[in-house]
C-alpha cells in the first residue's frame, strides 16, 4: 500500500557530480546523470549506479554501506554528510562534491591524509606510566575494571568513525589546516577521560595550544553535522575548561605542561 | 609524481595558548549574565517599570547606600565586570568568524584592553561611592 510520499519505482532524478581528474582537468567541473531510484535508494547507491551503468571512470570512495567505516563523507547538495546514510527521497535534485577544506584527490576522493596525521598526533590509545601494563607479549594478568559511571565520561566521545565530516563543516579547519580540529580533539579528550588512561600529560600539550582547543570557537557546525551524534563541540568545550585548569596549575607551579 | 611526505608535518612544535585566562574571565561573564542578568531585567525592565514594587525602593538614598555597602560594592562589581570581558571576548570572536581582521593584534587589544580599562574605572567609581 502505497501513501502519497511514496515514489513510483520509475522515478529519475537529476544528479550533479562534482568531477575532478588531475591528469585532464585544471579545475573541478560538473557532471549531471538522470539516476533511477526508489524510496530506499541512498546518494551511495546512487553514485554506484552511475559507476556501473553511466559513467565507469568516476572515482569515490565507500566501504560498508550501514554508516559505520566513515570512507563515504561527501558535500551533498551543500552539506557534508555520509552517502550511505543520506537517501534521494529527501531530495529534489542533488549536487554531490568532494568533502569541503580537503584537497580534492580525485572526482569524490578528498585527501584526508593531514586528518589521519592529526588523529595520531593525539595519541589516540591507552598509555600507562608503567609499560609492562600494556606488555601484549605475556598473558593478561589482571583486569583493569571501569564502572558504567567512569565508562559514561568518555563513551559517547569514543563513538566516532574518522568520516572527516567534522572537518567538512569547520569553518577553523577551513581557515587554518594547522587547527587539530573537531575530530582529533574529541579523540584526545575521549582518552584524557578513560580511567585506565595515564597519558594525559602528553596529550595536554596539544589540547593547550592555539591549534588545540583554543582554535574553537564554538561554531558548533562540527556537532551539527556529525552522523554518529558524538557532539566534538561539547567534546572540545569541556577540553577547554580543562586546558584553563591546566593553565592555572601551571602558573602556580603545581603542575601541567610549560 | 607522488611524494609520500607531502603534508607531513614532521615534530610540529605546539605551544601554549594564554587564551585561557581571558576565556576564563569570558565563561564567568558567561555565569553571571545567565544567574544575575535575568534579575536585574525583570526588577528593573518589569517589576519597577509596571509600578509592581514601590519606586521608593529604588531612591537615590537606597541605591546610593547599597553601593556604600562592601557587600554591594561586591555585587555590582561581580555584576558588571565579567560581563564586559564576556561581552569584549563574544564579539572579538565573533569578528573572527566573520572574517573582521585587524592589523596585528589591534582588534584582541581594542577588546581586552577595552574591558579591562573598563573595569579599573568601575573599581575606580565604586571605591569613590560612599
Amino acid at each position: 500500500m502505497n501513501s502519497e510520499h511514496d515514489i513510483p519505482n520509475s522515478s529519475t532524478m537529476r544528479v550533479e557530480v562534482q568531477r575532478y581528474r588531475p591528469e585532464l582537468d585544471a579545475r573541478p567541473w560538473w557532471q549531471a546523470f538522470d539516476v533511477p531510484y526508489t524510496n530506499d535508494t541512498s546518494v551511495l547507491e546512487a553514485l554506484q549506479y552511475i559507476k556501473d551503468e553511466l559513467d565507469s571512470s568516476l572515482s569515490f570512495r565507500w566501504s560498508c554501506r550501514m554508516a559505520i567505516c566513515g570512507s563515504c563523507g561527501f558535500m551533498i547538495n551543500g552539506v557534508p554528510k555520509l552517502g550511505c546514510k543520506s537517501f534521494l527521497r529527501d531530495y529534489g535534485a542533488l549536487k554531490i562534491a568532494a568533502l569541503d577544506n580537503f584537497p580534492i584527490e580525485r572526482d569524490l576522493v578528498a585527501d584526508i591524509s593531514g586528518f589521519v596525521e592529526k588523529l595520531e598526533t593525539v595519541k589516540p590509545y591507552l598509555m600507562r606510566e608503567d609499560p609492562s601494563d600494556l606488555d601484549t607479549s605475556v598473558p593478561i594478568s589482571r583486569a583493569f575494571n571501569q564502572t558504567p559511571q567512569q565508562l559514561s565520561l568518555y563513551k559517547q566521545f569514543s563513538q566516532c568513525i574518522n568520516c572527516g565530516i567534522c572537518y567538512a563543516a569547520c569553518p577553523q579547519f577551513g581557515r587554518d589546516p594547522e587547527f587539530l580540529g573537531p575530530a582529533a580533539l574529541t579523540l584526545a579528550y575521549r582518552y584524557n577521560q578513560d580511567s585506565r588512561d595515564q597519558g594525559k600529560k602528553d596529550r595536554m600539550p596539544l589540547l593547550n595550544a592555539e591549534e588545540g582547543v583554543w582554535g574553537c570557537t564554538f561554531v558548533g557546525y562540527c556537532s551539527e553535522v556529525c552522523p554518529k551524534s558524538v557532539d566534538p563541540a561539547a567534546a572540545i568545550n569541556q577540553g577547554k575548561a580543562a586546558s584553563a585548569i591546566d593553565y592555572a596549575l601551571n602558573l602556580v607551579q603545581l603542575g601541567g605542561d610549560k | 609524481m607522488s611524494d609520500l611526505n607531502v603534508g607531513r608535518t614532521t615534530a610540529k612544535e605546539y605551544h601554549r595558548s594564554h587564551e585561557p585566562i581571558v576565556w576564563s574571565l569570558f565563561g564567568a561573564g558567561g555565569m553571571v549574565v545567565a544567574f544575575l542578568m535575568p534579575a536585574v531585567v525583570i526588577f528593573i525592565g518589569f517589576f519597577l517599570s509596571l509600578g509592581l514594587v514601590d519606586n521608593d525602593a529604588v531612591s537615590f538614598e537606597r541605591v546610593i547606600g547599597f553601593a556604600s555597602s562592601w557587600w554591594g560594592k561586591c555585587y555590582l562589581a561581580i555584576l558588571i565586570i565579567p560581563t564586559l570581558y564576556h561581552v569584549a571576548h563574544r564579539i572579538f570572536h565573533g569578528l573572527h568568524d566573520m572574517h573582521v581582521k585587524g592589523p596585528g593584534s589591534l582588534l584582541a587589544i581594542l577588546f581586552y584592553g577595552g574591558s579591562t580599562l573598563l573595569s579599573i574605572f568601575v573599581l575606580y567609581l565604586l571605591w569613590g561611592i560612599g
